[in-house]
């Protein structure tokens, strides 16, 4: 008889082709985290066309804006709803009553984030260069941060999900807390509109989180360098970006682990 | 042989209330074990300390072995070797019921056929449905289906036929009967007496945290000793008498008739009416 147990990651890769799986199989998901960004893109892209700097319009800065909030909504967003519903459907319970490690659960839940967050991001992509003008960058050093944003945000998005998913009681909570929080982030983070233009003490709230941070992160990216100059520092500031959403990540990763809950109350 | 779970005074209290009073319980391999008692008894507080859910405050506990608050690698491996089948859960509603059982499968270190576990709850059917078309009942069996993929030693079972329709708890009782038949130990708690009645070997029941008896089925409260009740009809009148040699009263009875007593029946109390006496009793 075979009393070796299966190893913690393989478990985990199946759980994340089955988490695929009931992602796309449920339609609340695939609206709410693939459909409506793209809804709000096409929205925000069409009342606004104005141009908001030398060669640089609103919709160029909004793309870069979205594609931030791609890696709030897939990571942070969806564990924060989901987790908690599936508590409260006792999921949790019963995985943990499994010999399944806990560690196969998270890496079910990064595979899903991932797989969304590059699929949203695609989309995004794809209808900013086709309807809104967007420019692709074309030096190498702007993909290198454009796949270091991609990957530190994703993460550090996927941690905070975990961590908030222990703030909402129930499944009802869930969502009715967490979709306000990310959207109220959003504008104070200068997705909706330029940050430069917000009142200061909003722009100070949106530094303590990564939002802010991966919104500017992408601009530099996707927004042409003369921009930079138009940012509040004057620059990028991406070394401070990558450190702040480093920062996050140990809060997070300290916060998920200690207050994760696989039962509800 | 040791017993499959072994407690000895087991306590926890949440906050001021203690809600389970040092109990003690020996489980033996292969049995089939009911625990009894209204809500509120301690029973869930009790299993989920054997399933190391939660700790216990204090007491001896060990389950195949092992204390259940070991936690890690040590943990998965016990886990390895016991099923749980919950209260009510309504997880993988988009998954079918093959997809269920075969993933569950891929974490155990010896699962059954999931071929075979289909067959076993009844579920073939539906093995290409998604688990949220499922009825209640049909659900309950793939929860059971998901507790024995891994070729439990150990199975919990609580409340397994809540919201079963009469017919698809026997079926149920059957699947239940074929576990143990292959040796599967079984901790059931119910609200059902004629379920602990048809499955179990021995039944506990508890109240306010602690076990008033542990007996078997016909044993408990001195079911088995106390009177019975002898029912009749004489002349269109229906009668009834107490006795504790209702054998003796029928002969005398039929020698009366001069052979068939109209409309006889013989009555020992039922395992409800036994229960609720015990657990009237302490309510006062």
């Amino acid at each position: 008889m075979n009393n070796q147990l299966p190893g913690a990651l393989a478990i985990g890769v199946k759980r994340g082709k089955l988490e695929i799986k009931q992602f796309f199989r449920q339609r609340e998901s695939v609206v709410f985290t693939l459909l409506f960004p793209l809804i709000l893109l096409a929205i925000f892209g069409s009342v606004f066309s104005n141009k908001i700097a030398p060669g640089v319009s609103f919709s160029q800065y909004f793309v870069a804006g979205m594609i931030a909030s791609a890696l709030v909504n897939t990571g942070f967003q969806q564990l924060a709803i989901f987790i908690p519903i599936e508590r409260d459907l006792g999921a949790l319970k019963r995985l943990r009553g499994t010999p399944m490690p806990a560690a196969s659960y998270f890496i079910g839940k990064a595979v899903v984030v991932t797989v969304s967050m590059l699929l949203q991001v695609a989309l995004l992509l794809i209808a900013g260069v086709l309807f809104f003008g967007v420019n692709l960058p074309t030096a190498p050093s702007k993909w290198l941060t454009f796949a270091a944003l991609l990957i530190s945000g994703s993460v550090v998005s996927t941690i905070l999900g975990v961590a908030f998913s222990s703030v909402p009681k129930n499944a009802r909570g869930a969502s009715a807390i967490v979709s306000p929080v990310v959207i109220v982030l959003q504008f104070f983070s200068g997705v909706f509109f330029i940050f430069t233009d917000l009142p200061q003490w909003m722009q100070q709230v949106a530094a303590i989180f990564p939002l802010k941070w991966l919104t500017q992160g992408m601009r530099s990216v996707f927004l042409p360098e003369s921009f930079a100059t138009r940012e509040i520092a004057g620059n990028w500031e991406t070394g401070r970006t990558f450190a702040i959403i480093g920062i996050c990540l140990i809060v997070g990763t300290v916060l998920a682990i200690r207050t994760f809950k696989w039962e509800r109350e | 042989m040791k017993p499959v779970i072994e407690v000895k005074s087991l306590r926890k209290s949440y906050g001021s209330l203690e809600v389970v009073k040092g109990i003690s319980l020996v489980i033996d391999s292969g049995e089939i074990f009911a625990i009894l008692g209204p809500n509120g008894a301690g029973k869930t507080t009790t299993v989920e300390i054997l399933e190391g859910f939660r700790a216990a405050d204090a007491g001896e506990i060990s389950v195949l072995n092992t204390d259940p608050a070991v936690k890690g690698s040590a943990g998965l491996a016990w886990r390895n070797r016991i099923g749980i089948v919950l209260q009510s859960t309504q997880d993988t509603a988009e998954l079918t019921v093959r997809e269920a059982i075969s993933h569950f499968a891929s974490y155990y270190s010896n699962p059954r056929e999931v071929d075979e576990v289909i067959a076993l709850v009844g579920l073939e059917e539906k093995a290409d449905n998604r688990a949220r078309t499922l009825s209640g009942g049909q659900r309950r069996r793939l929860d059971v289906a998901l507790g024995i993929i891994g070729r439990p030693e150990l199975l919990f079972l609580d409340e397994p036929t809540t919201g079963f329709d009469p017919e698809a708890r026997r079926a149920f009782w059957v699947l239940i009967k074929k576990l143990r038949s292959e040796g599967t130990t079984i901790l059931l708690t119910t609200h059902y007496l004629d379920e602990a009645e048809a499955l179990a070997d021995r039944v506990a029941v508890m109240n306010h945290g602690e076990i008033l008896e542990v007996s078997t089925p016909a044993l408990l409260g001195g079911r088995a000793n106390s009177k019975a009740t002898v029912t009749w009809r004489d002349a269109g009148v229906a009668k009834s008498e107490e006795t504790d040699s209702p054998t003796e009263f029928v002969q005398r009875l039929s020698a009366q008739f001069g052979g068939e007593v109209p409309e006889l029946g013989i009555h020992r109390p039922t395992l409800e009416d036994i229960y609720i006496s015990m657990i009237g009793a302490t309510h006062e």
